[in-house]
């Protein structure tokens, strides 16, 4: 009795001051006259909870510093896992580093995207301001924690980038101060347009096509098709469409058909042989529950793939109990330094489920 | 992927207009028994009952190979189609009651129509797409449940109770807005089309997926109700004299930022919260995104929770790095923005099957991020010659235009094209003429006029032509 009724006063203070905040933020309520009552000011403290966005010219930049060295230590513990160790990595993310030289840096062109000779366009090859790389690493990484990082986190990481594209050297040491040097070494700092009549509606496309009505080509030249063995690369497309009507959907598990169906439909799936769109079973459970966001079934995502799961715990006793566990509580240390956020949202039956589902390798 | 050279000779594709009579439906003698029929023989066993049909059938096929005729469905003559003849379980027995499905869904017959990823497309569901199956849509509005998906870092059911919309920055006062405010403003409800401006963005230098779900599938039109932008920020007097641009701000983890025109976009842009007569659905912005019509899809901030109104554009990720088109000299096109005038014929269209030859009501959408559409040319010989579509009324602006036209299929092969111009006079252009000028590196804006190749077999390709 006593620790409920100790627990009721808590929630009557707690109460209280969440009306006392209320009271505060109605005395500011500041209604125009024209829609008196809707809305207040925000305070200063909450305009510099939201607003952290940074311009090209640094205004919302806060003070700070980090070295290249600070950023390589956080960069190992945080980033690497998804990015690669030196921001190579074109396993999960396109790669934010490589395809840049120390001309770039001269010119402020990257010359590589002229004549294709990078396979993939890099983060530093596109981008053309310093103040990109800070706003977004602030704003949204690490990618499953984001806005974990401090200030001085992400002056050392834009650092440690920076210093893989050799536009600072490696004992660099980014700050406030110094970044809008940093900015005039941006490689691809003069690499972008805005002259193009995309912007205003009222602007000049670039194009325009023809509005020839007949006998406007001498020859119908088909220049690009599918090739044959993509044929069931998007999935079944018969299970794609309606399996009745004038419309169906081509049997690409098959060949194409060798003549017309017919106005029944020989040869062809029906209506009956819709498929369900509600999945069950564990595969639609690891997808529903947002497994998938890490995890692959052969891959190495931000955690392990079900394979190596499979094969690390096969023929342990005990090991369905010990990845329930680790499921609900979540875990780390096992399959490198990023953890595994908890998912106690999940039902004990959903979670042994999932867990033999995925020591059976995904089958 | 490869490039076959096939030419295709103008008298190769005799599919073009051809009078009806030129088209007979001709039944083959193997369609003398009912695919009802097969089934139920399959599943039950032969009888008495059925073998009388199948004894109907059989004399059917004799009689109306005989006669030459084309009948729709092989019965005796007197007799007639099974599934009017024989009673069937929903006229003998007793339906559902109401609000057996409180919140009602699809027949179970359309599960197949559903958003679908692209296969190795992008490698993070988190961040990925999820394309709206527009080979079976009809008209011009989405469905809410199939409107296409595009996180950049997952989507959240987000507390309406406590989501709040700041507008701050070049404002008189930086002002806080809850979700019981915003809804007590006066509201419009206008439909607009949204594109994502890598719609198509696979097929610039060739062809790459089988479908219009996956190759324009990053399309929805939605009857959007909100405030409009100019009354919110008006409300908070913003400085509209100095303040061109707007930053819109998500409350995602990706905390997703782009910055808006606001001398384009002052006049139609929204703050909503419903989509087609219900609040906008979680994977689409609940409680709250912005409408920038006409503008590419990645401009219509989700989860809205802050506009800030400033004087220079921001370079926020999605217009520094991604979202930027690269042109043949290096240089990346920023703030690319509005969607041109672009239309595709949804049915029939790429992985599709016909059954036969005969009449076919061609069918697709057409729009324009400058205003309305104004027509639509259709071919189908590859763009030798064009025809004039149907437009379906009402025309709105920047919004999704329906277009029909009347064909009869001879059952040889054809390409079908369909072309929109908007009321600008701009025309939509052929995939060459963008390629001209843009090279084949841009992944965005590519508005150009789609080909399907409908084989005498019945089946519908991805072709480009030229």
């Amino acid at each position: 009795m006593f620790k409920l009724d100790k627990s009721i006063a808590c929630a009557g203070l707690f109460t209280l001051a969440v009306l006392t905040v209320n009271v505060a933020f109605a005395q500011a309520t500041q209604g125009s006259a024209k829609f008196p009552g809707l809305g207040r000011n925000a305070t200063p403290a909450e305009v510099a909870a939201w607003d952290i966005d940074v311009r090209p010219d640094f205004k919302g930049l806060p003070k700070g510093s980090g070295s290249v060295e600070q950023g390589q230590t956080i960069w190992e513990a945080k980033c690497a896992s998804c990015h690669g160790i030196f921001g190579e990595s074109n396993e999960i993310f396109t790669p934010i580093t490589g395809g840049t030289t120390k001309d770039d840096v001269k010119t402020g062109r990257v010359a590589s995207l002229a004549d294709m000779k990078q396979p993939q366009r890099t983060t530093l090859m596109k981008v053309p301001t310093v103040s990109t790389l800070w706003d977004y690493i602030y704003r949204a990484m690490p990618w499953n924690a984001p806005r974990s990082l401090t200030p001085d986190d992400t002056y050392a990481l834009v650092a440690f980038i920076l210093s893989i594209g050799d536009v600072v050297p490696d004992d660099f040491v980014l700050s406030n101060t110094n970044i809008a040097e940093v900015q005039a070494k941006m490689p691809n700092r003069n690499g972008m347009t805005r002259k193009h009549g995309f912007w205003n509606v009222k602007d000049k496309p670039d194009v325009n096509g023809s509005a020839c009505m007949n006998n406007c080509v001498a020859f119908v030249q088909i220049g690009s098709t599918l090739p044959d063995f993509a044929r069931d690369a998007h999935g079944n497309i018969a299970d794609q469409n309606r399996m009745y009507g004038p419309y169906r959907g081509a049997d690409t598990t098959k060949p194409p058909v060798a003549k017309l169906p017919g106005a029944a439909g020989e040869g062809l799936a029906h209506a009956k042989d819709t498929h369900s769109s509600a999945p069950k079973g564990p595969a639609a459970l690891f997808k529903n529950e947002n497994c998938s966001a890490c995890h692959a079934p052969n891959a190495k995502l931000v955690g392990p793939s079900i394979t190596d799961i499979a094969n690390k715990y096969q023929g342990q006793s005990g090991a369905v109990d010990k990845l329930m566990a680790k499921v609900k509580n979540g875990g780390s240390g096992v399959w490198g330094s990023i953890p595994m956020p908890p998912q106690a949202q999940l039902s004990d039956a959903d979670r042994k489920t999932l867990v033999e589902w995925m020591l059976s390798g995904g089958k | 992927m490869t490039k076959k050279q096939i030419e295709l000779s103008v008298e190769d594709i005799s599919a073009v207009e051809k009078p009806a009579n030129r088209a007979r439906l001709v039944k083959a003698p193997e369609h003398f028994i009912s695919q009802e029929l097969i089934a139920d023989i399959n599943a039950n066993g032969l009888d008495e009952t059925r073998r009388g049909f199948l004894r109907k059938g059989f004399m059917s096929a004799v009689g109306g190979a005989a006669a030459g005729l084309a009948a729709p469905l092989a019965f005796a003559a007197g007799e007639g189609d099974p599934a009017i003849l024989e009673k069937q379980e929903w006229q003998t027995t007793l339906g559902k009651n109401v609000a057996t499905m409180p919140y009602g869904v699809p027949s179970i017959y359309e599960a197949n129509l559903i958003r679908r990823e692209s296969p190795g497309l992008t490698r993070v569901s988190a961040a990925s797409v999820a394309f709206t199956p527009l080979q079976g849509l009809f008209g011009t509005i989405t469905p809410n449940g199939l409107h296409f998906e595009r996180h950049h870092q997952g989507w959240y059911n987000l507390n309406p109770e406590t989501h709040r919309l700041m507008v701050n920055g070049m404002v008189k006062n930086a002002r806080v807005f809850t979700m019981n405010d915003l809804m007590r403003l006066p509201s419009v409800s206008r439909t607009h089309f949204i594109e994502c401006g890598a719609n198509t963005g696979l097929e610039w230098g060739n062809v790459a997926v089988p479908t219009v779900q996956y190759t324009h599938g990053m399309l929805s039109c939605c009857e959007f109700t909100g405030v409009p932008l100019k009354v919110l920020l008006e409300e908070c007097g913003a400085d509209l004299k100095k303040g061109k641009f707007l930053l819109a701000e998500g409350g995602d983890g990706s905390g997703m930022t782009r910055t808006i025109n606001l001398e384009s976009s002052l006049d139609d842009t929204i703050v909503a919260w419903s989509m087609n007569g219900e609040m906008l659905r979680p994977e689409n912005g609940f409680p709250l995104r912005l409408v920038v019509p006409g503008v590419q899809g990645v401009s219509w901030v989700k989860w809205l929770r802050r506009l800030e109104v400033g004087d220079m554009p921001w370079n926020a990720k999605d217009e520094a790095v991604h979202y930027i088109e690269l042109m043949p000299d290096g240089i990346h096109r920023q703030y690319a923005s509005i969607q041109e005038c672009k239309s595709v014929i949804t049915t029939p269209s790429g992985g599709q099957q016909l059954l036969d030859k005969g009449f076919y009501n061609v069918s697709g959408m057409a729009w324009s991020g400058r205003g309305k559409i104004r027509r639509v040319d259709v071919s189908f010989d590859g763009g030798n010659n064009w025809r004039q579509a149907r437009l379906e009324t009402p025309v709105l602006t920047k919004s999704i235009t329906r277009f029909n036209i009347d064909w009869v299929w001879d059952g040889s092969p054809a390409i079908l094209q369909s072309r929109a111009v908007d009321d600008t006079g701009y025309i939509q252009p052929s995939i060459k003429t963008l390629r001209n000028v843009r090279g084949t590196r841009s992944i965005y804006h590519n508005n150009a006029i789609q080909s399907w190749k409908l084989d005498s077999n019945g089946e519908v390709s991805n072709v480009q032509v030229g």
